[in-house]
């Protein structure tokens, strides 16, 4: 499998690490936020047949987190983001 | 009195290993010091103006730029890698630190690699057995890192038969060997 990388172009998906679903960027506020949302931040997934956005990390690479739209289907990889720019398009500014 | 303490090198020798297996010759550099130089977060232009004055190349993504003293290989965004003579440049990361202020992390690196130069005709049909680098499809000047050996290396190119290649220095004996049977079954 072949990982279009934003900077790096094509790069062997052996030289990265999965992580999980890119849910895990929208982290709420632990201390104002409540439990409830909390407990599904941390333990609920959707788990799609189809579109799935997940966190990948370049280890044997440029060592940046990308954030990878994959067909968990069809194993079709069709967005390839730096982590950081989704964050920040999403209002996070740490 | 006591002799004069003197450091070994990253093979655990007195002086610089040199190997050579057929065409390939690999020798350990024991002269280069090594500092990493990253941007603390928004102040990239701030970094850029004093790498400027200090003359520090900074080169775009995968790439190498030699300069004169330091030379940089780019190891992440905003992320570098700087080289320099270590007789000259024991103290790189203190010099750096002094020329670039707070807008730049500067980390010390020499200690914590091993820098092998690899020599020959043509050095792809090696570092094809060994690492996923297209070594003869990428431009001289090329920097990535790679795993060589289950060992995550930087590799640059400096062309067709010369790279340079930094390996983690406390399984150096390991890297030496890894390309000693490579060059073997190559060649």
């Amino acid at each position: 499998m072949i990982i279009h990388h934003p900077i790096l172009g094509p790069r062997d998906a052996q030289e990265f690490v999965y992580l999980g679903d890119a849910s895990l960027i929208d982290r709420p506020d632990g201390m104002t936020a409540g439990v409830e949302a909390f407990h599904e931040y941390l333990y609920q997934r959707t788990n799609p047949a189809g579109e799935h956005q997940e966190l990948w990390y370049h280890e044997q690479g440029d060592r940046s987190w990308l954030v990878i739209t994959r067909n968990t289907v069809t194993h079709e990889i069709t967005k390839v983001e730096l982590a950081r720019d989704v964050a920040r398009s999403r209002g996070r500014s740490q | 009195m006591a002799e004069m303490l003197k450091a070994m090198t990253a093979l655990g020798a007195n002086e610089p290993v040199s190997v050579t297996v057929g065409p390939v010759t690999v020798t350990e550099r024991f002269d280069v010091a090594l500092a990493s130089v990253a941007a603390r977060r928004g102040r990239m232009a701030e970094l850029g103006a004093a790498a400027k004055v200090a003359g520090l190349p900074l080169p775009g993504p995968a790439r190498f730029l030699a300069g004169t003293p330091y030379s940089t290989y780019w190891v992440a965004p905003e992320m570098w890698f700087v080289e320099a003579d270590l007789a000259s440049h024991e103290m790189i990361a203190t010099t750096l630190k002094d020329a670039l202020g707070d807008a730049a992390s500067v980390t010390e690196q020499t200690d914590a690699w091993v820098c092998l130069d690899l020599a020959a005709p043509d050095l792809a049909p090696l570092l094809e057995r060994l690492c996923n680098v297209d070594f003869s499809g990428v431009p001289d000047g090329h920097a990535t890192r790679t795993m060589l050996e289950h060992l995550g290396c930087y590799l640059i190119k400096h062309g067709p038969g010369a790279a340079r290649l930094y390996g983690p220095r406390s399984s150096a004996k390991s890297l030496l060997h890894a390309l000693e049977v490579a060059a073997m079954s190559a060649f």
